[in-house]
């Protein structure tokens, strides 16, 4: 830090900032270890990246807050060298370096944890830690390697098998052999990008004790996130970005949640929606004991009985794994359906196909929005048309669609549902997550469907994008759509719900009302230790 | 889009194909300033007759029509990013058929329009026969339809030969692997005082119906979902494996249309080796055009100019007619190249020392 009169004047000038002079609140003796300096990168017509300074101590937790599409992941790739900065400089210990490839990036003691994990699933643990590494050899020796990975493990409390297929593996133990990679590697400045948003909360937290037993080693970690409450826990100070921007710096410390809540969206949020008052109609879905076999071929839905009303949004609450996923591809028809019946409006839809189920009315939201519910390379309007409604949508013909109107009706669902995209002609994939998401928010609540499905959809989302999507599904439930809603986290479904169902093992093993008094009685029943006969 | 590529590839071609061309005529005997004017000469002689004379515009056209029917024929399979490698055994199928329509099916037909007709259909009947095949394996079995149309290819061609030198032979042939000639009524009506064919003119026809096709209509919208997305499209309805088949049906059609079209409008019999490659050539021409059906037209012309100017080099210069295929893989080979490099920006910045 050079002062307020060096190149970061700029931060101490914004008035509701903590600023941070140098031995004001930090410990001089803290040097830093990591400066990016003047950093821009921009990528067909975005500026994901605009000037940005940020600085990393020896031994803290910074974490880089932002809403999706903040610039954060993008800068953290271009210090772990995987995009190249169109200008700035990057500074480690003092000395100014050039990172043209991971690899270079290791050599200068940077490792990162991306979302998307890069191991070897047919490797075991060791061979994947030590995969790239010169001591490998010809003949890999992984004997000695293992032991090492051990205690390594047990020192940060981070367990693995070193001899386990990463196959057999949960995502959560693959993200620990991904930071004992970068460990074992001796890295110095670890980078975790978003890496709580796969995890359960006990593997959090274990992750967060890690973390703070890497800083207490002397190691750095810039830690990636949108999610306030776990900024607060773990980290020493936060940078905000906003758009690309540096909004500012401060001790975590110092600040409250709303504090940083209004640094990362710019204005103060509602924190909470009211849910309209609808009158419940009569039944829409009823699912009749469906069993549903998962990719392995195991039976993941089993036995499950559910009814949502028109204007009613039931609630899954589980723990990921215990086939939410296998019930929301049954019911909008990618799925096969062993045993049982799924009724829409009363009809029998078990064995339709999935665009008579369109035409029907189900919209189904998918979690994974990139890889099922949008094709990355194909233009916005022609992703928001996806379906076979389009010919509905643009009062076309199956032999004749009209280009024009396609475009103008892109324009104007663009437009309602806000969605930043330089054209409608821009190719999905170089959208943020948050805007890819409203288009298919877009495409799939334009139809005034009479069923939605909606698995995670505020999944990595920013606050504001996420206010935008309850309230759009709360708009829907308003017109009487039945709304199942399958998320992780248990406040959205509060925030949301009508009546909450715990899925466990494929099964649905209790009701609750939305109301955190039940939050004990649900935790339970979600872990699979009370069924719902003892509940009350 | 980027028109860049494919131009610059083809004048990369040309370079390296002017080296081989130089070390040839070196190694020939000639002195190296004589080869180079030498190979300046023949790449004269390669461009100006077939695109600068009235009667090698012709030679062009009539080379350029096989050449674009199977191009538009696999456009169809690729925009699903289904690899119909498979045109050569379509084309060949499509001529069979189309022979044994005109000798001995509607033998005796002598209305023209009718018999032509019927003939196109059966071209396209066998053609789409052939595709079937690997469409209903891939569509059913998972199983890779590069590999099965690629093979089915050979059995195509020995198909063609068993027939021309065993029973379909011409008895009047003097034991050439050929069958008798078609009646009148199955040779395509010709244009420019029967320099042409009007095959050129079908084929522009069905492009423009690609091109409206793959725009305007359903089929073209959700054949590119399907393409860049296989999850997405099935999350969206479409219907996968009907797609699939339809897409493989279609480009095996029009390739064995223009199989027949060959036969009615040039060789008016079935012969060995008919075809000096149009099936693999015009996957290059796919490629080179970005599937899109007009830009086949165009490329197509280039590369029967090619093919033409080709023949001009081996009768006045005696060059070897392989070096046709060399530049063809030169093409391709440069082509994949310059579309990964043009994914990427090419900037020069000053490299600093990385300093351990």
């Amino acid at each position: 830090m050079k002062g307020p009169e060096g190149p970061f004047a700029y931060w101490f000038n914004i008035p509701h900032l903590i600023s941070l002079r140098k031995g004001d609140t930090v410990d001089v003796d803290r040097r830093n270890v990591l400066e990016m300096r003047h950093i821009s990168k921009h990528f067909a017509g975005v500026k994901a990246n605009d000037d940005i300074d940020i600085e990393l101590k020896k031994g803290e937790v910074l974490a880089l807050l932002g809403e999706n599409g903040a610039g954060k992941t993008t800068l953290m790739n271009i210090l772990f060298g995987i995009y190249k900065a169109d200008n700035g400089e990057i500074v480690i210990n003092g000395k100014s370096i050039h990172i043209s490839s991971p690899h270079d990036a290791l050599k200068h003691g940077v490792g990162m944890v991306q979302q998307h994990f890069t191991l070897v699933p047919s490797f075991t643990t060791a061979e994947n830690i030590v995969l790239g590494l010169k001591e490998l050899g010809f003949i890999p020796k992984t004997k000695n390697v293992e032991s090492r990975i051990e205690e390594l493990g047990n020192r940060y409390g981070l367990p693995v098998n070193p001899r386990a297929k990463v196959w057999t593996l949960s995502v959560g133990e693959k993200q620990r052999i991904e930071i004992l990679k970068l460990l074992y590697t001796g890295a110095k400045i670890l980078i975790l990008d978003e890496p709580t948003a796969v995890l359960t909360p006990q593997e959090a937290e274990s992750l967060f004790e890690a973390v703070r037993k890497m800083v207490a080693d002397g190691a750095s970690v810039i830690f990636i996130s949108h999610k306030l409450d776990e900024v607060m826990e773990v980290s020493d100070r936060v940078t905000v970005l906003r758009s690309g921007k540096v909004v500012g710096t401060v001790n975590t410390a110092e600040v409250t949640k709303n504090d940083l809540a209004r640094m990362m969206v710019g204005r103060d949020v509602i924190l909470d929606i009211q849910k309209p008052e609808v009158e419940i109609g009569k039944k829409i879905l009823e699912i009749e004991n469906l069993k549903v076999k998962n990719d392995k071929g195991l039976l993941s839905v089993n036995n499950l009985n559910l009814e949502v009303k028109a204007g009613e949004v039931l609630g899954i609450a589980g723990v990921a794994g215990n086939g939410q996923r296998e019930l929301a591809e049954a019911i909008y028809g990618l799925r096969k359906v062993e045993v049982g019946k799924i009724l829409l409006h009363g009809k029998d839809i078990t064995g339709t196909s999935v665009s008579h189920r369109i035409k029907e009315g189900i919209a189904y939201i998918p979690e994974d929005r990139k890889g099922t519910a949008t094709c990355p390379n194909l233009p916005v309007s022609t992703n928001l048309f996806l379906k076979n409604t389009i010919t509905r949508l643009a009062d076309s013909t199956h032999f004749f669609i009209d280009r024009k109107k396609i475009v103008e009706k892109a324009a104007e669902l663009i437009n309602s549902y806000s969605i930043m995209t330089p054209s409608p002609k821009t190719p999905v994939k170089f959208l943020s997550g948050g805007n890819i998401q409203k288009v298919v928010l877009a495409r799939e609540l334009s139809t005034t469907p009479s069923l939605i499905i909606a698995s995670h959809p505020t999944r990595g989302l920013d606050i504001g994008a996420m206010e935008f999507v309850y309230r759009t599904l709360l708009e829907q439930k308003r017109k009487g759509a039945a709304i199942l809603l399958l998320a992780g986290e248990l406040y959205e479904i509060f925030r949301l719900s009508d009546r909450v169902a715990v899925i466990y093992e494929g099964e649905i093993v209790g009701y609750a009302p939305p109301d955190p008094a039940y939050i004990e009685e649900i935790g339970l029943m979600m872990g699979g230790s009370k069924k719902a006969g003892e509940l009350h | 889009m980027n028109i860049l590529v494919p131009v610059v590839s083809i004048i990369f071609s040309l370079l390296v194909m002017g080296i081989i061309l130089l070390i040839f005529f070196q190694r020939s005997g000639m002195s190296w300033g004589q080869a180079f004017s030498e190979t300046l000469s023949a790449y004269g002689e390669m461009f100006s007759w077939p695109f600068g004379n009235v009667y090698g515009i012709y030679q062009t056209l009539l080379k350029m029509v096989p050449l674009a029917f199977v191009g538009l024929g696999l456009s169809f399979a690729y925009r699903m990013k289904i690899w119909n490698i498979g045109g050569e055994g379509q084309l060949y199928m499509g001529a069979f058929a189309a022979t044994w329509g005109a000798l001995f099916l509607f033998n005796g037909i002598e209305n023209k329009f009718l018999m032509i007709t019927l003939i196109l259909l059966m071209g396209a009947a066998f053609g789409a026969l052939w595709a079937a095949i690997p469409a209903f394996m891939k569509a059913f079995a998972k199983t890779d339809e590069i590999v099965v149309t690629l093979m089915l290819n050979y059995v195509a061609i020995f198909w063609v030969d068993y027939l021309v030198y065993g029973p379909w032979k011409d008895p009047k042939g003097y034991n050439f692997p050929l069958t008798a000639e078609y009646p009148e009524s199955a040779k395509l009506p010709t244009m420019f005082n029967g320099e042409v064919h009007v095959g050129i003119i079908m084929v522009i026809v069905l492009a423009v119906i690609l091109q409206y096709v793959y725009s305007r209509t359903s089929w073209g919208f959700n054949s590119a979902i399907a393409g860049d997305n296989q999850k997405a499209a099935k999350y969206a309805g479409i219907n996968i494996g009907f797609y699939t088949i339809v897409a493989l049906l279609v480009s095996g059609a029009i390739g064995g249309m223009g199989g027949a079209v060959q036969m009615m409008g040039i060789q008016h019999r079935l012969q060995h080796g008919f075809s000096p490659g149009y099936g693999y050539t015009a996957i290059i021409i796919a490629w080179l055009a970005k599937l899109n059906p007009l830009a086949i037209l165009l490329v197509s012309f280039l590369f029967g100019g090619l093919l033409v100017g080709n023949e001009q080099l081996q009768m006045f210069y005696r060059l070897p007619l392989a070096l046709i295929y060399i530049f063809q893989g030169l093409v391709l080979f440069s082509l994949m190249g310059g579309e990964a490099i043009f994914n990427y920006r090419i900037r020069f910045v000053k490299e600093r020392a990385v300093e351990e």
